[in-house]
C-alpha cells in the first residue's frame, strides 16, 4: 500500500472520482495548469482537460454560485476555495442559496456541491490564511461539514462526500497537508460520513478533536498517559451531523470530556458538543466539560503558537479535568 | 458636465418625455450599444400568443393584489408594466432552455405550461404548492418547466444561470439559460461576477435587465452613473443591447438574437429592457412617499398591454369584442383556480423537517419527535393562531 501525505490523498480521491464519474468537475482559482496553490489538483488538468478542471476568475461568490448552477443542471462540481478565510465573499451563496435550495424548492432542485477548502493555522499565514470557520457552516441548516485529520480518512471521506446528495464543506487541515503521512489504499474506497473514529481507548476522560488538532491532542493524551491519566481520544472526522452515539458512549464511560478546536471559543463547535454531552450524559458527568480552543481574538501572525490550542495547553486541560472533584 | 450629471440629466429628460426620448433613439425605441443581427419578427398569431400570456399575468396580478388587500394572502409583487419584457423575452426560448427569474418574471412559467393551480397555491403557501409553503409569495419554481425561483438577496440567482449555462455547454447540449434582474441588481457583486464569469467561459446565457427605473425607492440614476445598463456589457466583453421594454416585438427581436447567438456558441449577451414599474415595489410598499404620480401617469401611456392590444387590433389579430372575451375568460379561469386553491389546507406539519437534507439526520429526527410531542401536549396549537 503506498504511503501518501494528506494532500496527495486528496488529489488521489479527486482523480479516482473523476475517472469514475464524468460529471465530476473541479473548478477554482489556480486549480488548472498550476494544480492549485497547495498542489491538491496537480496533474488533473493534464489528465482530464480544461473542460473538467476549470480555472476561474477570482471571485469566490462566482465560483460557488456557478457550481450551484452546474449542480442544478446535473454535474457534480467540486469547487476549491483557496483558503477557507477567502470563503466569505461566497458566504451568501452558501448560506442563502446552496444549503437552502432543496428545502426552498420543495425538493425539486438540489445542488450536491462539495466545496474543498484548506483551514486552520500553523503556516505563519496571519488571519487571512489561518482561520477555522467550521461553526459558521454547521449553523446553516442543510450543510454537512467534514474535516479529516489524516491521508486515509481524507481520501475515503472525500470519495464518500462526492457521492452523496447534500452540499458539503470539506475542510482540509493545511498545517498537516504534508506532515501527515500514512498508508492509503490505491483505487476506490469510502470512509462513511457521520462516523467518528476512536484513536485511543481510555477510561479517565474523553478528548474530542478534529483536523490538525488531532495530532496535538495525540501528543497530549500520550503525555497524560505517562502521568497516569488514561484518555480516550476521538477524531470527529464529520463535524456535522456528528457521530453523537460515539460521543455519548465514550462520555458515559469516562464521565469527563475535553473538546479541542482551533476556532475561537465563543459559539464554536465545542460549545455545541458541550451542550449535547450535558443533555445526554448529565448523570454520568464528574467534571464540567472543558473547552481548549483558540482565543476570542482575531488570528494573530507572530503569536500563532500562543493562540493555537497546542499540546501543552491540551495537556493542562486534561490535567485540570482529571483532578476536578465534585 | 460630468458623466454622472449627464446621466441624471438624461434620466430626467426621459422622465419628462418618455415617448419623445424613445423616439430619439429610433422609431421602435431601441438603442443598440452593439448592433444586433437580422431582426427576428413575430407573426400576428405569435404576437397574439404573447399578448394573451401578458394579459393573463396582468389579470392575475390584479386579482392577487385584491386578495392581499383583503388579507387572504400575505404578500405580493406584481409584474404590472413589465409584462412585455417578461413574456416576449422568454418567448424566444425553447422548452429545454432554463429561466432564472428575478422578482417579477415568475409568470413566464405559465406561458411554458406550468399549471395555474400550483402557481397560485405558491402564493397561498398551502398544500397545493410544489415548494411546500416554504417561501414568500412570488417565489414559484417549477422543475417541469426548467424554471427556478429567484433569490430575494437580489442578484444572487445570476451566477446560478451562468453555472446552468456553462454546465449545458460542457455537456455539449445546446441549452440556453435566460437570467433576469432589475436595475438595482446591477449594483450587486453577483451581477459583476456573473457577467465576468459568463463572458470568460463564453457561457450560453442571456442576461435580461428589466430597467423599471425604481429599486424600491431608489431611482436608477442612484444605482449607476453609467449612461445605460446595456453599456456595462462592453467592459465585460459581451454585446449589450438596449430596447424599449414595453414593446414586445423589440424585446423579442433582441432576445431572439441573443438566444440564437448563445446557442451557436457565441457566448452571453446583456439585454436592457427599458420599462417601468407601474405599481408599488410590493404589497408592503407605498410609492407615493418617493415617486411623483405624474411620472406614473406618463408611463401609463406606454402600458405594454394597451400598446400591444392596439397593435393587434390594427393588424386585425384582435377585435374589441374578442379582447373583452379574452379578458373575461382569463378572469374566470383565474377565479376558478383561486377558488380551488383557497380550499386547500396548509402543508402538513411533517413537511417542516423534510428536504433539509436528502435523508433526515439524527438531530432532525430528534427535533421532529420533540416538535410532535410539543404539538400533542399543546392540543395541536403551538401559538400563532393556526
Amino acid at each position: 500500500m503506498p504511503t501518501l501525505n494528506l494532500l496527495q490523498a486528496v488529489n488521489d480521491a479527486l482523480r479516482v472520482e473523476m475517472r469514475r464519474d464524468p460529471r465530476t468537475i473541479v473548478l477554482g482559482e489556480d486549480v488548472g495548469k498550476f494544480g492549485g496553490v497547495f498542489r491538491a489538483t496537480a496533474g488533473l488538468y493534464e489528465e482530464f482537460g480544461p473542460d473538467r478542471v476549470i480555472d476561474t476568475p477570482l471571485a469566490e461568490g462566482g465560483i460557488i454560485g456557478t457550481a450551484i448552477g452546474m449542480a442544478m443542471y446535473g454535474l457534480k462540481p467540486v469547487p476549491e476555495i483557496q483558503f477557507s478565510d477567502f470563503i466569505f465573499p461566497g458566504f451568501d451563496q452558501i448560506v442563502s442559496e446552496l444549503c437552502k435550495l432543496r428545502y426552498r424548492s420543495g425538493g425539486q432542485y438540489t445542488a450536491p456541491v462539495v466545496i474543498r477548502t484548506p483551514f486552520g493555522g500553523g503556516i505563519r499565514g496571519g488571519h487571512y490564511h489561518s482561520q477555522s470557520p467550521e461553526a459558521l457552516f454547521i449553523h446553516q441548516a442543510g450543510l454537512k461539514v467534514v474535516a479529516p485529520s489524516n491521508p486515509y480518512d481524507a481520501k475515503g471521506l472525500l470519495l464518500a462526500a462526492m457521492r452523496q446528495p447534500d452540499p458539503i464543506i470539506f475542510f482540509e487541515p493545511k498545517r498537516v497537508y504534508r506532515a501527515s503521512k500514512g498508508e492509503v489504499p490505491e483505487g476506490d474506497y469510502e470512509v462513511p460520513l457521520g462516523v467518528a473514529k476512536v484513536l485511543r481507548e481510555g477510561t479517565a476522560m474523553t478528548v474530542i478533536a478534529w483536523g490538525a488538532m488531532v495530532h496535538e491532542a495525540l501528543i497530549a493524551v500520550e503525555k497524560a498517559a505517562e502521568a497516569g491519566i488514561d484518555c480516550e481520544l476521538i477524531d470527529l472526522r464529520t463535524l456535522w451531523p456528528l457521530d453523537i452515539d460515539c460521543l455519548v458512549a465514550s462520555v458515559e464511560k469516562t464521565g469527563r470530556a475535553v473538546i479541542v478546536h482551533e476556532a475561537p471559543r465563543t459559539c464554536g463547535l465545542g460549545g455545541e458538543i458541550s451542550s449535547l454531552i450535558q443533555e445526554r450524559c448529565f448523570v454520568h458527568l464528574q467534571a464540567p466539560v472543558k473547552r481548549v480552543t483558540g482565543w476570542d481574538t482575531p488570528f494573530p501572525y507572530t503569536l500563532e503558537n500562543e493562540y493555537l490550542p497546542l499540546a501543552p495547553r491540551i495537556l493542562q486541560g486534561i490535567e485540570d479535568t482529571a483532578k476536578f472533584i465534585v | 458636465m460630468t458623466r454622472a450629471e449627464k446621466a441624471v440629466t438624461k434620466a430626467k429628460a426621459a422622465k419628462q418625455k418618455p415617448a419623445a426620448a424613445a423616439k430619439k433613439n429610433g422609431s421602435n425605441g431601441s438603442h443598440p450599444v452593439v448592433q444586433t443581427e437580422a431582426k427576428a419578427t413575430l407573426s400576428t398569431q405569435q404576437l397574439l400568443e404573447i399578448y394573451r400570456a401578458m394579459l393573463r399575468i396582468r389579470v392575475l396580478d390584479e386579482r392577487m393584489m385584491t386578495l392581499q388587500r383583503q388579507g387572504r394572502i400575505g404578500f405580493y409583487g406584481t409584474c404590472s408594466g413589465q409584462e412585455a419584457a417578461t413574456i416576449a423575452s422568454t418567448y424566444a426560448l425553447r422548452a429545454s432552455d432554463w429561466i432564472v427569474p428575478a422578482l417579477r418574471e415568475a409568470g413566464a412559467m405559465l406561458m411554458r405550461g406550468f399549471p395555474l393551480v400550483p402557481y397560485i397555491a405558491q402564493v397561498f403557501g398551502n398544500s397545493g404548492d410544489l415548494t411546500k409553503g416554504r417561501q414568500m409569495p412570488s417565489h414559484q419554481a417549477g422543475r417541469s418547466v426548467n424554471q427556478v425561483s429567484w433569490g430575494s438577496c437580489i442578484g444572487s440567482q445570476l451566477p446560478h444561470a451562468v453555472g446552468i449555462a456553462f454546465a449545458a455547454k460542457l455537456s455539449k447540449h445546446d441549452t440556453v439559460a435566460m437570467a433576469f434582474m432589475g436595475d438595482g441588481a446591477t449594483s450587486s457583486n453577483d451581477f459583476h461576477t456573473s457577467m465576468n464569469f459568463a463572458a470568460v467561459f463564453k457561457a450560453p446565457v442571456v442576461f435580461v435587465c428589466q430597467n423599471n427605473h425604481w429599486s424600491i425607492s431608489i431611482p436608477t440614476h442612484r444605482q449607476t452613473a453609467s449612461e445605460s445598463i446595456a453599456i456595462k456589457a462592453v467592459a465585460y466583453g459581451m454585446p449589450g443591447v438596449k430596447v424599449d421594454g414595453n414593446d414586445p416585438e423589440a424585446v423579442y427581436a433582441a432576445c431572439a438574437a441573443a438566444v440564437e447567438r448563445a446557442r451557436r456558441g457565441g457566448g452571453p449577451t446583456l439585454v436592457e429592457c427599458e420599462t417601468y414599474r407601474m405599481g408599488a415595489h410590493s404589497s408592503s410598499d407605498d410609492p407615493t412617499r418617493y415617486r411623483d404620480q405624474a411620472e406614473v401617469d406618463r408611463w401609463k401611456l406606454r402600458d405594454p398591454i394597451d400598446r400591444t392590444r392596439a397593435k393587434l387590433i390594427k393588424a386585425k389579430g384582435l377585435t374589441e369584442a374578442s379582447d373583452t372575451r379574452l379578458r373575461a375568460d382569463l378572469l374566470s379561469e383565474i377565479n376558478a383556480a383561486i377558488k380551488e386553491v383557497e380550499a386547500l389546507p396548509n402543508p402538513p406539519s411533517s413537511t417542516l423537517f423534510e428536504d433539509v437534507y436528502a435523508e433526515l439526520p439524527w438531530h432532525l429526527q430528534q427535533q421532529q419527535q420533540e416538535f410532535e410531542a410539543a404539538l400533542k401536549r399543546a392540543g395541536g396549537d403551538l401559538g400563532g393562531g393556526h
